[in-house]
């Protein structure tokens, strides 16, 4: 299949901070490529860099067919672009705004109006599209934005964050617009710290930190390099925490098991499926060990991400390597909500961001470095 | 949202323009967004009157009768006439902070991102928004020359010239509407814009004719005053107006000399050297 995004080497640099540290990428016509990482792990910087705002200091970049160091303004009539933070003129109604983008996009006004009005019916706005901009919610924004992107159904889109701030509401309406402009055969590159949407919305993942891809493929994939599933068993006392360990440790794989006092929770790596999981409550209830809950569990994105990073995706500065370590556990899990960051604080790093964010100590990188060999051997064989 | 229809999917095809014809449109495209803005927050458009109305009867009740124009003494009512080109020319001017802070908010808001990556003319944004200021400025200039003819200015020449000096002043504020574009391009909020586009031209506009005759400064100033852009057009525009007093002694320096032409050149200078840095910087803004 041919490439709708095609990137080789791209090298950007703000000062000192290397944004991208040599971005290569292939997205075939069609799909969704979804690139996940954390804050200021360069995926602005590369949307940015493919979209004509910024030009790279290195490598080559192909969208649409198009060079986009060499002809921006073929690039641009193909490509539609949805940033971190609803580019809307708020002060003009959205009918308005719509209306504008088209303009400029050299439809004549007619088509402009037209187009308009369908696009306002689309995304259910059009109660509100005589209102300015600034009267609507995060989310009516959010979909004005994509609308607005729309204009002329680029063949080609980017979207920056479509979800960063958004409540679950409107994050599964948006999500459920962005798999209905898929289907019909939009490529989409999507920039995301949300594991959970690139596991949802992405045929391919290309997981980014510092300023390069360090892994790469589709969700199932990158979970299976992780490791395989895991059962999870929460116990009703704490007492029984270590009767509980011993009957799971015979049923693990070797892996080591991993006892959270507080929480009474017990996670043991496994083979085996279902078939084991009601063996394994029959050897519990055996011992009289009175549990709670228990669930197998396959590894998260969240998982993938920690073991390729050595931190977790979405945790504040330093956290992730303190709480998680190497170990895929539910140290990950922390602060991957939506709510948990605000539209006003990322708001600074739309630039040069790369400096912000990520504090990963010298021994972590190592174990980074190791991961992606082993990735590469992995991909190989 | 349902599947069936393709509405969203179905491509628009844009009109394949490009060129002169494409620039001007969307050019006008973005001065009509700019517009509808001031209408939407008319604020901005009041308050960027009452300085100056504040100014007109200010200085003509405060200083008039107590600076001393040559040929014409201390008569308040010379001072009111000569007063209003200086006062003109200082409120065209102050566009520039406008401008400054509307485009520094497009950039702050992302919105400068969303045109940047539209396949539209790369100085429409900045043309749109200039023009825009431009409409305000006029509107502002028709409400101060009413003020003005309030407290007693009169105009001594045709018609044609008095239009003739509307038009100087106007060209001046579009002139500095791109210094403010590139203002507004180089820092990093609204407010730094406002005040960037503020602190120099208190000085500028004081350091010239425009309240007090450049006559009575001292020898340094008045070369400054006298070669100041800003001077051209305050005293072109009292010439064309026929608000200089009879008797009132021409400075020798030749933009003073020459008011009309040296206004024209310094204005299409300031355009010419202002656009081509703003549009430049424009193309590399990064939000």
């Amino acid at each position: 299949m041919p490439s709708a995004i095609y990137a080789e080497g791209l090298v950007k640099t703000f000062g000192e901070v290397r944004a991208l540290d040599g971005v290569d990428l292939d997205v075939p016509e069609g799909t969704v490529l979804g690139l996940l990482g954390p804050n200021g792990a360069g995926k602005t910087t590369a949307v940015r860099v493919l979209t004509t705002l910024l030009r790279p200091d290195g490598g080559r970049a192909v969208v649409a067919g198009v060079d986009v160091l060499k002809h921006p303004n073929e690039v641009r009539r193909s490509i539609g672009l949805s940033g971190q933070f609803a580019a809307v003129d708020e002060y003009l109604t959205g009918r308005e705004n719509l209306r504008m983008v088209g303009r400029l996009h050299q439809l004549s006004a007619r088509d402009a109006k037209k187009r308009a009005a369908t696009l306002l019916e689309r995304f259910h706005l059009t109660d509100a599209a005589d209102r300015t901009a600034k009267t609507y919610s995060g989310g009516m924004r959010r979909r004005l934005d994509l609308a607005a992107a729309l204009v002329v159904s680029p063949p080609v889109m980017f979207m920056d964050e479509p979800t960063t701030g958004l409540d679950p509401r409107n994050r599964q309406e948006l999500w459920s617009v962005i798999e209905e402009l898929v289907a019909g055969g939009t490529t989409l590159l999507l920039t995301t710290q949300y594991l959970e949407e690139a596991d949802r919305l992405a045929h391919d993942i290309a997981v980014v930190d510092h300023g390069r891809v360090i892994a790469r493929g589709t969700s199932d994939q990158l979970k299976a390099r992780t490791g395989g599933e895991r059962v999870e068993v929460v116990v009703h006392e704490r007492a029984l925490l270590p009767t509980a360990e011993e009957v799971l440790r015979g049923f693990g794989e070797g892996g080591g098991s991993r006892v959270e006092e507080h929480t009474r929770r017990i996670t043991v790596p496994v083979t085996g499926g279902a078939k084991l999981l009601a063996e394994i409550i029959r050897e519990l209830d055996a011992r009289s060990v009175e549990i709670d809950d228990i669930g197998l569990r396959r590894p998260t994105l969240d998982d993938v991400f920690l073991s390729l990073t050595g931190h977790a995706a979405a945790t504040e500065r330093g956290a992730g390597t303190g709480a998680g370590g190497g170990d895929p556990g539910t140290g990950a899990r922390t602060g991957t909500g939506a709510e948990s960051r605000t539209g006003t604080g990322a708001r600074t790093g739309t630039g040069p961001d790369t400096a912000t964010g990520w504090d990963v100590g010298p021994d972590a990188d190592t174990g980074t470095r190791a991961q992606i060999g082993a990735d590469r051997t992995g991909a190989a064989s | 949202m349902t599947t069936d229809d393709g509405a969203v999917l179905a491509p628009a095809t844009p009109r394949a323009k490009g060129g002169f014809g494409q620039a001007v449109s969307d050019s006008l495209v973005m001065a009509q967004r700019n517009l509808i803005r001031m209408l939407r927050i008319p604020e901005v458009v009041i308050f960027g009157l009452i300085q100056p109305i504040m100014f007109v009867v200010l200085f003509s009740y405060v200083f008039g009768g107590s600076i001393e124009l040559p040929g014409a003494g201390t008569d308040a009512d010379a001072y009111r006439e000569f007063l209003m080109g200086g006062i003109f020319a200082q409120t065209v001017t102050f566009a520039t902070a406008g401008a400054g802070a509307g485009i520094a908010e497009d950039m702050d808001k992302g919105l400068i991102d969303r045109f940047r990556s539209l396949p539209m003319t790369r100085g429409a944004v900045l043309t749109g928004r200039t023009l825009a200021d431009l409409v305000q400025t006029a509107l502002t200039l028709v409400v101060l020359a009413l003020v003005a003819l309030l407290v007693g200015w009169r105009t001594h020449e045709n018609l044609l010239k008095v239009l003739g000096g509307f038009g100087l002043l106007l060209l001046l504020g579009y002139a500095f509407t791109w210094i403010g574009a590139l203002i507004g391009l180089s820092v990093r909020s609204p407010e730094a814009a406002t005040s960037g586009g503020l602190v120099w031209l208190f000085p500028l506009t004081f350091l010239s004719n425009a309240f007090v005759p450049s006559q009575n400064m001292p020898s340094a100033l008045r070369h400054v005053a006298e070669w100041n852009p800003f001077s051209a057009t305050v005293q072109a525009s009292r010439e064309l107006f026929g608000n200089i007093p009879p008797g009132y002694p021409t400075a020798d320096a030749w933009p003073m000399q020459h008011p009309v032409l040296a206004s024209l050149l310094w204005s299409i200078v300031i355009i010419a050297v202002f656009r081509t840095l703003a549009v430049r910087r424009y193309k590399s803004a990064t939000g």
